[in-house]
């Protein structure tokens, strides 16, 4: 007679074509205690419909005050394994380039010191390492530090950045998101591994306004790239696409969010007015190989993007509309300062970036960053053209 | 909740050190709880930023803000990470026998 599974409930998840998390934890339990009690936990969840993680825990590793979380059990009698099981994050190299030699590397420190489940990755990007025991934390962030590994931003501090696979494999690309995340990395080191904020803060960087990492709607310093001259375009394509069936009056023209092109459909002539252009990237999506970002190329920097806790999920909007992105990025690193030193110190307790720019006003956080009011800063500039000058500048 | 041995007296501590009746604090519990947190001599320095947390925290009934302490104590906050390594949440809070701060991850 077959053994009857304790685990019931979570063996449902191990059904269909998909990966399972259920079949990995329970590979991992061949070899690990505290994934077979991580499996008796859950299945115990799913059948009391409650979590069994207590809320909070405070552990860490010498002179960082984040990346590590601590998760204890509220069941350690009977799943003494995970009684304590804290996460590690781990900072991820940009656009998460490995090679396999590091990954195997970093997966024996792991199954030496905790569980050996890994999540690849976590949201904010990072690698994330899941359950160790507090005594083991310190000498499995020391054997990280010896494979060339650190640690990822945890609590009121930066978060870790990340960027999307940019110029590495991308022809969009405005800016080598790659590099500069690295260098915005160990710029700020202190702020990434010291909380010092009165919230999380995250800066994401995306090469384009496809913006793949969601740097606008995650992030509360978003960077995308774009390019402040004309889109480039070869007519000689452009009418290719046309020839092999593409619909540009409907597909191209007409979807348009500010109406700039316009479709010859005889002459199989398009024109865009570049003025009116708003770098949506919808366009150079669909055809490609006839359109392309202009040649004068820099990045959009937006604040305030926050998911909801606080308040409501907020997408980040323009602050600087074009500014070149050369190392070493000088410019962009100071006007972080400058954010950064007005949010914390006029930020309450939780505050996010968004929320207290709503709460004291844009010409309060316009004046403290030193960036003069403009146009692309509004939503709709050209239904709404209202901004509410500061009364002295307009005696 | 566990019990440590601290300073010759049983104090009841959470799973992460912390004590858990604030009125069980002394100076003397303060030093005991300090060599958890890689502490090994409570300096004069250390005295400031433990009694500014405890000011605090009677006055408000929180532990004040990173930006707060650094200001208030005249410390930055690379000093305030060589007077606690483990920083000044999981290390001076603790010394400080403050409750556990609800920090987010």
């Amino acid at each position: 007679m077959a053994k009857e599974s304790k685990t019931p409930l979570l063996d449902q998840l191990e059904e269909g074509p998909w990966p399972s998390f259920v079949k990995e934890i329970k590979r991992a339990a061949q070899k690990k205690d505290s994934a077979k009690d991580l499996l008796g936990q859950l299945e115990r969840s799913y059948n009391d419909r409650i979590g069994h993680w207590k809320h909070g825990g405070i552990v860490g590793v010498k002179g960082y005050g984040g990346g590590v979380i601590g998760r204890y059990s509220d069941l350690p009698e009977e799943f003494p394994a995970i009684a304590e099981f804290h996460t590690f994050r781990v900072n991820m190299p940009s656009a998460w380039f490995y090679t396999t030699d590091k990954l195997r590397k970093l997966c024996d420190v792991w199954d030496k010191h905790g569980s050996g489940l890994t999540n690849m990755h976590g949201a904010t990007g990072d690698i994330i390492l899941l359950g160790a025991p507090t005594e083991e934390l310190q000498a499995c962030f020391d054997d990280l530090s010896d494979i060339g590994f650190d640690l990822g931003g945890s609590g009121s501090d930066m978060r870790t950045p990340s960027c999307c696979v940019g110029p590495a494999r991308c022809e969009f690309a405005c800016i080598d998101t790659l590099n500069l995340l690295r260098e915005v990395t160990l710029e700020f080191q202190d702020e990434l591994h010291r909380p010092m904020f009165p919230y999380k803060s995250k800066i994401k960087i995306s090469g384009c306004a496809n913006d793949c990492v969601a740097a606008v709607a995650r992030s509360d310093i978003s960077v995308i790239g774009t390019w402040r001259d004309s889109i480039q375009v070869d007519d000689a394509e452009v009418a290719n696409y046309a020839n092999s069936g593409l619909d540009i009056q409907s597909e191209v023209a007409d979807l348009c969010p500010t109406g700039c092109m316009k479709w010859d459909a005889e002459a199989k002539k398009l024109t865009i007015d570049n003025g009116e252009c708003n770098r949506c990237m919808h366009c150079i999506n669909v055809m490609c190989k006839a359109l392309r970002p202009g040649k004068e190329k820099g990045a959009t920097i937006l604040v305030g993007g926050k998911a909801p806790i606080v308040r409501g999920a907020l997408l980040s909007w323009v602050l600087v509309p074009f500014m070149k992105m050369d190392p070493p990025y000088t410019e962009f690193k100071d006007l972080v300062r400058r954010i950064w030193e007005w949010w914390d110190e006029n930020g309450k307790m939780r505050e996010r970036l968004g929320e207290l720019i709503n709460r004291l006003g844009m010409r309060t956080f316009l004046e403290a960053v030193g960036l003069p009011p403009v146009p692309q800063m509004v939503s709709m500039p050209r239904a709404n053209p209202y901004y509410f000058w500061d009364p002295e500048e307009v005696k | 909740m566990p019990l440590l041995d601290l300073a010759g007296t049983q104090v009841e501590v959470d799973e992460d050190g912390f004590i858990q009746d604030p009125a069980s604090w002394s100076e003397m519990l303060a030093a005991a709880l300090a060599k958890m947190e890689d502490v090994e001599n409570l300096t004069e320095d250390h005295w400031k930023v433990i009694k500014y947390l405890r000011t605090y925290y009677q006055q408000f009934g929180i532990a004040p803000m990173v930006r707060k302490l650094c200001k208030e104590t005249g410390y930055d906050l690379k000093a305030i990470y060589e007077l606690f390594p483990s920083g000044p949440a999981k290390g001076a809070c603790k010394i400080a026998g403050l409750p556990k701060p609800t920090g987010c991850v």
